[in-house]
């Protein structure tokens, strides 16, 4: 390897022998069974689009060979290892994989869901009996919807997540339908960077344009049968009598200039924290720990945070484990009829402000109809907040004259067209904007707007 | 006519009709409508293609008007001729505007005359004009209706001084009694052309302008809700706040005001916008717009319809001058409508008429429109008693969401 390399100052190199005898010294040898059934640890993969999934492994017991069938032993799926090879960095293919190296797999395979990160593979001729251990499953926290604008692309959207799955262990997800939004996925994330950057990768490298639905946390809902229900939807609330609700909490560290501390206290304790304390790291900076509850900082926390720290606020948090909390699902009738993408669950303390809003938003959002349609926010069957919207009185043309036919023809085809993209909640003409921006986040709805 | 044209296919030069005009031209009837594009002043809601009078010039020019519109006519007769139209004597013939009074009677009669001279008029044939109510003397309305004509439709608008100034009308209100009895002196017929819903009009005013008009006796009355067109004065004075919003629910009231005292006085509606004393005295050549009908369009940008085929003149009195003098065709863009098309049209124009639309055959239309029938007489939009007999006829609830009906009534 040595002799590859040229003008090399002569300092980093003899630094360079030190460095790789330490290593020797330090890095434990591998331990694994040379003789043994295979056992290798997937790590990574990756998908190739001339070669399918590439699988990086660690081999822990003994040796993986080109043109053997291999087993993932966590799906039990079967495959013929067309190349095994090593990262050189790039890839070079090897006769084998023994104890201790680490390489990489290709068997030809296109879903990339067989290829899980954690998982064990073996020797389909020689099994071995035990998996690895594999990793611990990242859990998520914030849970959101993510439907395609456009219905057809959510073939795209679903190959476009499990590609993403890959090399993101933490990404869960599964398949929803909403009336409103039509077929999506509900998509669990490890916070809301994670989500943002999920949402991003998705728009920008499948070129999908996405609706993502308010995030929202995972409930541990007891029912008074002593049933536990975990819900990521308000949908998924159950109906029965609950005897509790847990809530996911956080730990919260913001750190300031000391002149926000009165707007963050204040924030903090309007989304239900609990202050942990408070240390001046400097005259003028300022570390101020909360205990909050998730669901209270997944929505617009960051955004008011910074806003009102003029940008100089920081936010760090970690999951602090749970609470028992006065939870209710709020739920939105249109003429009776109960629309479930605009549910949420929340604090009584704040349902009636929920409720509120979002009749008031529904109220501007819908298009009038020609029958009134009131709009209710309950819980249960207790009505909090309602608002209607009145009927249409008056919808034609009072000119229609010879020159005007065409023109009036042509009107008549376009609101053809936008009556096809409403849906229809009952006998009420939705259009599909009002859902996205109910359902999405403020900031979004504020980009739309500019 | 509103001012922006529709984007068509092109027109050929000769104008020629494809074989499609020529199909059972014998069962419609043939009407003409010749635009004139002057106005004394321009009014703020207008969005019409008019000019003032000293806009133009050559011939397009408000002296030599009435020989270019001439030079169409015989144009018109020459195409149908040519595109193998049988000749059919003219059942209606309507003048608008602009304001046609702001020529000459003479100008106008010597239109008529050669519009006569290419088709001739059936007996008992209509002939209208429009006419502001400052624009007419006893002796030019006596010469109109010895030229021929026999309807005069006044554009009074409002009686009330407040709302006449929003619409930049310059009559006074006190002058449409006087001008109604020198129509009737000469013979002719009279309607009344009404706006409602300008921005500042109360319903009081809006109750006043229909009593006064109704006090006239006039054999027929158009009401109209105001339009605030793009591009006009009205729509920059109401984005600027000077003026208040045209509000929907206001328009809807007064609708409902315009139709109980109209329908009181003795007149009976037939056409969304339109009532008449008798059904004699409704206006043939707007029912043959809306009946599917053939007419020419004489003038810049006028429309015409001719057995499915519908086109347009170039919009600028110059352009349209011009194409005249070089012995082209007027026309700007055309649509050939096939037979879906002309379905579509049929409801959206056929539902606005108190004959209605035959129920019957609306199962060309596939399931929905038939199916739509039966909730719309459940919410009251359709009368049940017609539906009964077979025909879709509007409710006075139905008239006020006529194009909501129509989109309930045509597949998606």
């Amino acid at each position: 390897m040595n002799s590859d390399i040229r003008n090399l100052d002569l300092n980093l190199l003899k630094a360079l022998d030190a460095l790789l005898d330490r290593v020797v010294r330090t890095v434990p040898a591998p331990t694994g069974d040379v003789d043994g059934p295979a056992r290798a640890m997937i790590f990574d993969s990756v998908y190739d689009a001339y070669r399918g999934v590439v699988t990086y492994v660690r081999m822990v017991d003994g040796t993986l060979r080109p043109r053997e069938q291999v087993v993932m032993m966590s799906t039990g799926s079967k495959h013929e290892a067309l190349e095994v090879g090593v990262s050189s960095p790039e890839p070079l293919p090897s006769k084998g994989l023994g104890v201790g190296e680490v390489g990489y797999l290709i068997t030809g395979v296109k879903d990339v869901r067989l290829s899980k990160v954690g998982d064990t593979v073996t020797n389909l001729a020689k099994p071995a009996t035990d998996s690895l251990p594999g990793y611990a499953d990242a859990k998520p926290m914030v849970f959101s919807g993510l439907y395609p604008l456009d219905g057809t692309d959510y073939p795209v959207l679903r190959d476009a997540l499990e590609k993403l799955m890959l090399n993101d262990a933490a990404l869960v997800y599964e398949p929803e339908t909403s009336a409103a939004l039509g077929f999506g996925f509900r998509v669990g994330f490890l916070g809301l960077l994670h989500l943002e950057i999920t949402r991003e990768r998705l728009e920008r490298e499948y070129n999908l344009d996405l609706i993502s639905t308010a995030p929202n946390v995972e409930y541990e809902v007891t029912l008074e049968d002593k049933r536990v229900v975990h819900v990521t939807n308000p949908s998924e609330y159950p109906t029965g009598k609950i005897a509790e609700v847990r809530e996911p909490m956080v730990s919260a560290t913001i750190l300031a200039p000391n002149e926000f501390v009165g707007a963050i206290m204040e924030l903090c304790q309007s989304r239900r924290g609990v202050m942990g304390g408070m240390d001046y790291l400097s005259e003028d900076r300022v570390e101020i720990r909360y205990r909050l509850p998730l669901a209270e900082i997944v929505f617009d926390f960051f955004d008011i945070l910074k806003s009102k720290t003029r940008g100089y606020g920081s936010l760090d948090w970690k999951a602090d484990g749970e609470q028992v909390a006065d939870l209710v699902k709020v739920d939105i009738m249109l003429q009776g009829e109960q629309v479930d993408a605009f549910s949420a669950i929340t604090h009584r303390d704040k349902a009636y402000a929920y409720g509120v809003m979002m009749t008031g938003k529904l109220r501007e959002l819908i298009p009038r109809q020609q029958f009134e349609v009131p709009i209710q926010a309950a819980i249960g069957s207790r009505i909090i907040a309602r608002e209607s919207i009145r009927a249409i009185r008056k919808d034609v043309l009072a000119k229609c004259y010879g020159g005007d036919i065409t023109r009036k023809r042509k009107l008549l085809e376009k609101q053809k067209e936008g009556k096809k993209r409403m849906k229809m909640v009952g006998r009420v003409e939705v259009p599909q904007e009002a859902f996205i921006a109910a359902l999405t986040t403020d900031e979004s709805k504020d980009k739309a707007k500019k | 006519m509103p001012s922006v044209l529709p984007l068509g296919d092109p027109a050929p030069p000769d104008g020629l009709l494809p074989a499609q005009a020529a199909e059972g031209a014998g069962q419609r009837a043939f009407g003409l409508y010749v635009h004139i594009p002057f106005c004394a002043v321009r009014c703020g809601y207008c969005d019409f293609n008019t000019y003032t009078a000293t806009e133009l010039g050559g011939g397009a020019s408000q002296d030599a008007y009435a020989a270019t519109a001439v030079s169409e006519v015989e144009f018109a007769g020459r195409v149908l001729k040519e595109s193998g139209l049988p000749e059919r004597p003219l059942s209606t013939v309507f003048f608008g505007g602009g304001t046609p009074t702001l020529l000459p009677a003479e100008d106008l009669a010597r239109i008529l005359t050669a519009a006569i001279g290419a088709w001739g008029l059936q007996p008992g044939a209509e002939v209208t004009t429009e006419a502001n109510p400052d624009s007419v003397t006893p002796e030019s309305l006596q010469l109109l209706a010895d030229a021929g004509f026999t309807r005069v439709s006044f554009g009074m608008q409002s009686a009330v001084p407040h709302v006449l100034k929003v619409l930049d009308r310059t009559h006074t209100p006190s002058r449409v009694p006087e001008v109604v009895q020198w129509a009737r002196d000469a013979g002719l017929a009279v309607s009344l052309d009404l706006i409602y819903g300008t921005p500042g009009e109360s319903l009081e005013d809006w109750r006043y302008s229909l009593e006064t008009a109704l006090s006239y006796d006039p054999d027929h009355i158009s009401a109209y809700a105001l339009i605030v067109e793009d591009g006009t004065k009205l729509a920059a004075q109401i984005r600027r706040g000077e003026v208040p919003e045209i509000d929907d629910d206001d328009h809807a009231a007064k609708y409902e005001l315009a139709d109980e005292l109209i329908s009181a006085a003795g007149l009976a509606w037939y056409e969304v916008s339109n009532w008449s004393r008798t059904p004699g005295q409704a206006c043939r050549h707007n029912l043959a717009y809306w009946r599917g009908d053939d007419w020419w369009g004489i003038g810049p940008g006028a429309h015409s319809h001719v057995g499915g085929v519908r086109w347009w003149n170039v919009k600028h009195p110059t352009a349209y001058a011009n194409r005249l003098g070089a012995g082209v065709s007027p026309a700007a863009g055309r649509e050939t409508l096939d037979t879906e098309t002309r379905n579509v049209e049929r409801v959206m124009l056929e539902a606005r008429l108190n004959s209605g639309l035959d129920i019957p055959s609306l199962g060309g239309l596939g399931d929905t429109g038939r199916h739509a029938v039966a909730g719309l007489i459940a919410d009251g939009l359709v009368d049940p008693a017609a539906a009964f007999k077979g025909r879709l006829v509007l409710t006075l609830k139905g008239r006020l969401l006529a194009d909501a009906v129509v989109r309930r009534i045509l597949p998606d």
